[in-house]
């Protein structure tokens, strides 16, 4: 059995345009757990497989909280944590454990809700999970973590290739562009690159503009095999190849700060699904930061090494666009709850089924989600297709 | 007023923080095949070994990467200093270390700039390697 027999079936997502979201995140999932199922024409006590991280600042015990919590009794249980890639390894080994007979219904979720535990007063700290690697050799630094590795990043980037804010900005302004075709996006209204430029560096070379939001959210994805999908009441959208990786979780061991990993993930999932670069019809790639979404367009093959800017800047990921990317509004515009990842997921089934309303990308047959977690550290880029 | 929170030395990072005290910047350096290597943790980069010992390195380097960190949110123990330079520092012998440019007005950094350790004191004779521009 190849991967190629495993579809995702269901998806589900919950954000608001206020950025809030009105249930705590164990509810909140337990509810795009319940309406992925649904879309899938599954029931809760189908599920034989789980799959979750937990929340970008913690997640001992998450899948088994959460299949306590389903009040199921699962047989495949996956806490993967690579940050906000988790959801695309995820559908990777759902797949695997799908195709080895591990499961039959895989379920994957997510749910946090920084913007209200703040309002709460709950603080919560992202890097206490780094290690003594960062707590010892970074922190004392006041490099500021995440923002502070992907603006070192992008000012490396700078200097070797020449890319420009204004071309990072473009990408913050592609992005918004769909945003104003998802009613549930935080960010709606059009920017300009100039907007970008003015809105304040935070750490050179990157702005307020060129970072994600803060917003509650969550989203769930129900995997079988194409056998059993067929039997169901669902729309399956095929897992065409998947790949993962990672080479480091301290900033400072970031082998090369303009090339990722997502080289070796995108060749790996790509040639398992038999697709090049130029039969990908949407990119759903994680843009944590302006810089996340260019390196990814280079690493992944969409255009040469250094060319990401200018790439960028031409306009081809808006709408209309070449390489329709981010149609959901991304981090940047639609929610960032702390992993993106699911959100990758759920907007490309819903480009390939012809789902995705006023932001539909005609025809769309082939769509990559690829995640990123960490400071560019770890990466998972699912492959996705044959809905129609 | 020194807002750099610096962890009390481990086990591991001792030797490193006692050679401060002498304004000697150490690194570590692999027994069997004197690759050097970054922290104090983890094993030899080239051949995986996990015998190192401690050793002076020049305290030269050039910035391989940076920013300048400009706002931060009050609750972070950093927010006071903004803005100050963030650069992952390479040093002659190899080993990166993430530490912050003094000295000289941030616009002035750049990618490839030539630096050198200096040194700010911290509690009990303890010294942080900051890095400068080589004029």
């Amino acid at each position: 059995v190849s991967r190629r027999d495993v579809a995702i079936v269901g998806v589900a997502d919950l954000a608001s345009p206020t950025g809030a979201i009105d249930r705590a995140a164990e509810d909140a999932e337990l509810n795009v757990a319940r309406a992925a199922l649904a879309d899938a024409g599954l029931a809760v006590t189908d599920v034989d497989g789980v799959l979750t991280a937990g929340t970008a600042a913690g997640g001992l015990n998450a899948p088994l909280l959460l299949a306590e919590r389903l009040g199921i009794r699962p047989r495949f249980i996956d806490g993967t944590r690579l940050g906000g890639a988790s959801p695309e390894v995820h559908v990777e080994h759902a797949a695997a454990a799908i195709a080895a007979g591990l499961c039959e219904i895989a379920l994957i979720s997510y749910a946090e809700t920084p913007r209200s535990d703040a309002r709460r007063g709950v603080g919560r700290s992202l890097s206490a999970n780094l290690g003594p690697e960062h707590e010892e050799w970074e922190r004392p630094s006041g490099v500021a973590l995440p923002i502070g590795g992907y603006a070192m990043a992008a000012r490396r980037h700078c200097a070797c290739f020449g890319t420009t804010p204004e071309q990072l900005a473009a990408i913050a302004v592609s992005t918004r562009a769909w945003a104003a075709g998802n009613p549930s996006a935080r960010a709606r209204d059009p920017i300009t690159v100039d907007d970008v430029l003015a809105s304040g560096l935070v750490a050179d070379p990157l702005h307020r503009l060129d970072c994600c939001l803060v917003t509650d959210g969550a989203g769930a994805v129900v995997m079988t095999s194409t056998a059993r999908a067929a039997a169901l009441p669902c729309r399956p959208v095929r897992v065409l190849g998947a790949a993962s990786a990672a080479t480091h979780v301290t900033a400072s061991r970031m082998p090369d700060f303009t090339t990722t990993a997502a080289v070796d993930t995108g060749r790996r999932a790509l040639a398992a699904a038999g697709v090049s670069p130029a039969d990908v019809d949407v990119l759903e790639t994680y843009d944590s930061f302006t810089i996340t979404v260019l390196l990814a367009l280079e690493d992944l093959g969409f255009c040469p090494k250094g060319e990401g800017g200018r790439f960028a800047a031409s306009g081809a990921l808006g709408p209309g666009g070449a390489l329709p990317t981010n149609t959901s509004g991304g981090g940047l515009s639609y929610t960032h709850p702390g992993m993106f990842g699911i959100f990758l997921l759920v907007e490309a089934v819903r480009q390939l089924r012809g789902d995705a309303g006023e932001r539909q990308v005609a025809g769309a047959e082939v769509a990559v989600a690829h995640g990123v977690g960490g400071v560019l550290g770890s990466f998972g880029t699912v492959v996705l297709g044959g809905a129609r | 007023v020194t807002v750099r929170v610096v962890p009390p030395a481990s086990e591991r990072s001792a030797p490193f923080w006692d050679a401060t005290r002498a304004r000697r910047l150490v690194q570590r350096r692999c027994r069997d095949c004197g690759a050097w290597a970054q922290f104090a943790i983890g094993l030899c980069p080239r051949c995986r070994s996990a015998d190192f010992e401690w050793q002076p390195v020049s305290g030269r380097g050039v910035v391989h990467t940076f920013t300048v960190v400009r706002a931060a949110a009050p609750s972070l123990e950093w927010a006071a200093r903004t803005p100050y330079v963030v650069a992952l520092v390479e040093l002659e012998e190899g080993p990166r270390l993430m530490t912050n440019i003094v000295g000289s007005d941030p616009e002035t950094v750049a990618v490839g700039a030539a630096v050198r350790v200096g040194w700010e004191p911290l509690e009990n004779g303890r010294a942080y390697p900051v890095f400068e521009l080589v004029p």
